[in-house]
């Protein structure tokens, strides 16, 4: 398999030597990559290796200094109405949930259609409604964030990413803050989603979804991209030291 | 001391002193209603990417917080006329306390706001929202919330602070109970029973901020 970072038809995020600063601290080096239609990638990596500042300047949360950004076909420039556009094609899920607290979990899922899209109020609840029972937690529908357990914070979070209605979903680790009985609920959400298609990047350190999921393991150190392979020639094979070094760390604990 | 209470002339004055309680309350409610319009509009430009905005906002709270509100109900009630704008008391005074009111709202105000973690600014622009969105939705409601006691204070403040509008004569209860004392000479009784009205107001203020707070802030937290 090769990855070209030629434009491609099915092509939905292009990466193009992006460089991130923050202040003299050189962020991401360098950064060329692409990801199709469809495509299931994980990102990992040590901590401060990059890999959320690189999800996270997809969607233009960080600012990138250097090089192009491409998210099916719109060039991310600093002006808002590109920003405006990619933001409304990818969804992202946070470690923190990050849901709104005084919204309940239904009027969390329908405030960006309604602002953003400019749905009917009839509109957007039935758009969640119907993704809440997708990620299996309709019945919750009225209760307000505290009031649920970390896994189904994380999963109204998908829900309310997904009412959107994105071409790509970006997970920053989406599993890291919760309980360990409660990773199984949100990985199996993300499973689901991966099988219906849908575009992913996913920074996590849970191996076992890697495997399952991922078309691709991509790792990275220090800001750059070590190396990149499909799951099992990325766990049986890995090429470089510094990935055999952090896989020994991960997996063997 | 033989000095002998005479509660005739406040009893006479009772309707009065009523009316006067009301023109108080309406006065704060007013002035309330117009600080809380700056407190959220200065946090807004306070916080903005202009720098002349913040600046000038900074300048706002720092003048009128460093200066008397008496001499601030003065030049509003002396100045006002010679830029052209001729506001009975009651207006003047209104504004006057929203003015100053506001000064301390923006700073209480904007304490919520940076009480309010980045992550929920970022899930809001990640959804597609624009910055005044965020704030508008996501933002105003939980740093309210924050920030509510600290605002409640500030308000019953405020209440009786009306008082000092007295000095234009706006309608109020200080200015009803100075006509009947100054008509009667029955100064302890008129400004004992004015105390005890104040007290009144005050805990009724208390009283509703606590009844909105229980019903707009209902949402639960960790």
């Amino acid at each position: 398999m090769t990855y070209s970072s030629d434009a491609q038809a099915d092509t939905m995020i292009t990466l193009d030597h992006v460089e991130k600063w923050y202040g003299a601290f050189k962020a991401l080096h360098d950064i060329s990559m692409s990801v199709r239609q469809g495509e299931k990638i994980v990102l990992c990596g040590p901590s401060g290796s990059g890999k959320s500042t690189l999800i996270r300047c997809i969607n233009y949360l960080e600012p990138h200094q250097k090089g192009e950004i491409r998210v099916d076909g719109i060039l991310l420039g600093h002006q808002a109405k590109a920003i405006d556009a990619i933001r409304r094609e990818v969804g992202m899920v946070f470690q923190q949930f990050n849901l709104f607290p005084h919204l309940t979990v239904l009027e969390n899922c329908m405030l960006a259609p309604m602002r953003a899209l400019g749905l009917s109020k009839a509109a957007a609840e039935d758009r969640a409604r119907g993704l809440l029972e997708r990620v299996k937690i309709a019945e919750q529908a009225a209760k307000y964030p505290a009031q649920l357990s970390g896994g189904q914070q994380q999963r109204v979070a998908i829900a309310r990413a997904l009412c959107m209605q994105p071409k790509v979903m970006l997970f920053d680790e989406p599993t890291s803050a919760l309980d360990p009985e409660m990773v199984k609920e949100v990985l199996d959400t993300m499973i689901g989603l991966a099988e219906d298609g849908m575009t992913m990047i996913c920074v996590t350190h849970e191996m076992g979804f890697a495997r399952q999921v991922a078309d691709r393991v991509i790792f990275m150190a220090e800001g750059a991209i070590v190396e990149q392979a499909p799951p099992a020639e990325f766990f049986s094979n890995p090429r470089h030291e510094r990935t055999r070094k952090f896989l020994g760390e991960i997996l063997n604990h | 001391m033989n000095y002998q209470l005479d509660f005739t002339p406040v009893i006479d004055g009772l309707p009065n002193l009523l009316l006067g309680c009301l023109g108080t309350f309406l006065l704060a409610v007013c002035g309330m209603l117009l600080a809380i319009v700056i407190g959220i509009g200065g946090v807004i430009l306070r916080t903005s990417k202009i720098k002349a905005a913040r600046w000038a906002m900074i300048g706002f709270v720092e003048l009128i917080r460093n200066t008397p509100f008496l001499v601030q109900i003065f030049f509003l009630y002396f100045a006002l006329p010679l830029a052209g704008l001729r506001l009975d008391p009651t207006p003047t005074a209104i504004i006057a306390l929203g003015i100053n009111g506001g000064a301390y709202a923006i700073e209480i105000i904007r304490g919520g706001v940076q009480s309010i973690s980045k992550g929920q600014i970022e899930a809001g622009l990640a959804l597609g929202l624009h910055r005044a969105q965020v704030f508008r939705f996501i933002v105003l409601k939980p740093a309210l919330r924050a920030i509510f006691p600290s605002l409640t204070s500030q308000f019953v403040l405020l209440t009786l602070s009306t008082s000092i509008a007295s000095a234009i004569s706006a309608y109020e209860l200080t200015s009803v109970s100075q006509r009947i004392e100054s008509e009667s000479f029955r100064s302890f009784e008129v400004y004992f029973t004015v105390t005890a009205f104040y007290l009144v107001i005050s805990w009724l203020m208390m009283r509703l901020f606590g009844l909105f707070s229980s019903r707009y802030f209902a949402y639960p937290v960790k």
